[in-house]
């Protein structure tokens, strides 16, 4: 499934974080997934949540940069060798990976993972298959 | 005992220097009338002709050289001399736009290390010594002049450049160098690794010239008590040479100016107007000797104060003090000069807003920069490799801009204080 994903840019400072999910908190906005990729300097989170939109303007609103990435969103069966699976599938497909995360929790034994990858409609429709 | 190098120029008395003066000036400037169109026409707009420089009391009629008239007179609009005549080149570091590149006859090289034998000589160094030169040569007029000074006096030369601290402190002790000469910050360092290894009684250091840099009384006790010598000013700046216009003697309390090759001034930077003798204002040379690169009252933005009182070492030339600071923007790092012209020119090339600040520090005891840039909702990406790429290249284009390294901090939007009119560009945070 392909879902929005907001990137934001963040220093490497005490509180960045936090002020970000206080943001989200008070206004209700649920945390899905999230993922940093950091320097010494700053870093980029990147946040799956409930309400893309509202919560990009919400952001941009306080002065953050926000951008918004469509990313592939699949299940994983969760048992050893489940992301093993749907990886060999992706690279089958001849599809490169930038870069991935987990979903926070799971469901009816299944796990989320987050792809992201230059053509999302393509791995989208690889994936649609196996599912 | 004080030595000098032309003792009977350099105690000569003021009404000799005066008299040098007013018949080179009025020289000077026919010689630029006669043969830079670009002088003629700047004295033809302020009214003037040759005959109304009749001695250096008409000095003042002349119209200011700024480096604006080196950058609109780059390469060759000041020269003095045809192209065959001249033997050298010499640059300042820095872009096309800010790169000043004088000319040299082999009589200009030679008064130039006349003037730096002067400076050895002032720190004691004679056939005897053996003078380690560790400014960078090349293009940069450190390394060439002080050698050339060396060679003039006699020392043993030891042409090292800079960098390779193992190397340099390795040549000093085989060698027994006795003079140094380099920035007071490598000094500082080479001072500080001495001390680390314990090579203090391995080395025969007597006296040390360090110039290119501002430096405080502070750092000059740091070095002459971890080194065991005297460490003496010397002051320069390619378009009128290069190190050796002014040098400290033993008194130590200030550089005195070679006047019998330069005029000096001190102006208010804002009028223009001449200030009397001991006034704090903005310093302005004008060769009087220099035969393919002359310049008449050019304009050096260093603030400082002259002085004429008698000096205890027997030279009779004015003495300047250390530039107290600038009349322009102009930062000077790592002996390099930087303005936060050139930064912003970059970052505007690079796609970056024009809000910046540029810290300098000295850590230690060598000099810093670092320019901190907003991101941007353009230049942002969900890669982080692309972030790392674009800030690399940023820094690779600083570089090639400034000549040396600066490290570059993306922050947040809104992070640099936006103050209310003139915005905070530069914070210098050294203590000199």
């Amino acid at each position: 499934m392909m879902i929005q994903q907001l990137s934001i840019f963040l220093e490497n400072r005490a509180g960045q974080l936090s002020e970000v999910a206080e943001l989200l908190a008070q206004n209700h906005i649920d945390m899905l997934a999230l993922n940093i990729a950091e320097t010494s300097d700053y870093g980029v989170l990147r946040l799956i949540v409930d309400a893309p939109s509202k919560a990009a303007a919400l952001l941009r609103e306080h002065g953050y940069i926000v951008r918004e990435t469509a990313v592939v969103q699949t299940p994983v069966p969760d048992r050893p060798g489940g992301l093993s699976d749907v990886l060999k599938v992706v690279s089958g497909a001849g599809i490169d990976l930038e870069y991935m995360y987990s979903v926070l929790g799971q469901q009816h034994g299944l796990a989320y993972m987050v792809f992201k990858v230059a053509a999302p409609e393509k791995l989208d429709a690889v994936l649609a298959k196996i599912s | 005992m004080e030595r000098y190098y032309q003792p009977e120029i350099e105690t000569a008395s003021r009404e000799q220097i005066l008299a040098w003066q007013n018949e080179r000036l009025v020289k000077q400037v026919k010689h630029v009338w006669d043969d830079v169109p670009y002088y003629r026409k700047k004295m033809e707009e302020a009214g003037i002709s040759p005959d109304d420089i009749q001695g250096a009391g008409d000095l003042h009629k002349l119209p200011f050289l700024s480096k604006d008239d080196l950058r609109d007179a780059y390469p060759y609009g000041l020269l003095g001399k045809p192209l065959k005549d001249c033997v050298r080149i010499q640059s300042t570091s820095g872009t096309t736009g800010r790169r000043v590149v004088a000319f040299y006859t082999q009589h200009d090289v030679d008064l130039w290390e006349d003037c730096c034998a002067r400076a050895i000589t002032a720190a004691g160094g004679g056939q005897d010594d053996v003078c380690h030169v560790c400014y960078g040569y090349g293009l940069f007029t450190g390394g060439p002049g002080l050698n050339g000074g060396s060679h003039r006096v006699g020392c043993l030369t030891l042409p090292m450049s800079s960098g390779n601290t193992d190397r340099q402190l390795q040549f000093m002790v085989d060698l027994g160098s006795t003079i140094l000469c380099c920035t007071p910050s490598y000094a500082a360092y080479l001072a500080e690794s001495i001390h680390e290894r314990g090579l203090r009684d391995q080395i025969k250091l007597k006296a040390g010239i360090f110039g290119a840099e501002a430096w405080s009384e502070e750092m000059r006790r740091d070095i002459e008590e971890k080194l065991g010598i005297k460490a003496y000013d010397i002051y320069g700046l390619t378009e009128t040479s290069g190190p050796g216009v002014a040098f400290e003697c033993s008194e130590q309390s200030g550089m005195h100016i070679n006047e019998d090759h330069f005029i000096a001034e001190i102006i208010d930077p804002d009028t223009g107007e001449v200030l009397p003798e001991g006034s704090k204002g903005e310093l302005v040379f004008t060769s009087i000797t220099k035969e393919a690169f002359p310049l008449l009252r050019y304009r050096t933005r260093d603030i400082c104060v002259l002085t004429r009182k008698a000096c205890s070492c027997g030279r009779t030339h004015v003495k300047m003090c250390k530039p107290m600071g600038r009349s322009d923007d102009m930062l000077i790092v790592k002996g390099v000069n930087v303005f936060p012209s050139q930064i912003e020119t970059v970052l505007l090339e690079q796609g970056y807003p024009a809000n910046y600040q540029i810290l300098v520090d000295r850590v230690n005891n060598s000099d810093t920069l670092e320019v901190m840039v907003e991101m941007t909702p353009e230049n942002f990406s969900d890669s982080l490799g692309q972030i790392t790429g674009m800030e690399k290249s940023l820094v690779a284009a600083l570089k090639a801009m400034l000549g040396i390294y600066a490290k570059v901090r993306l922050v947040a939007p809104k992070t640099i204080t936006r103050s209310e009119g003139k915005a905070v560009r530069v914070i210098d945070k050294r203590k000199i």
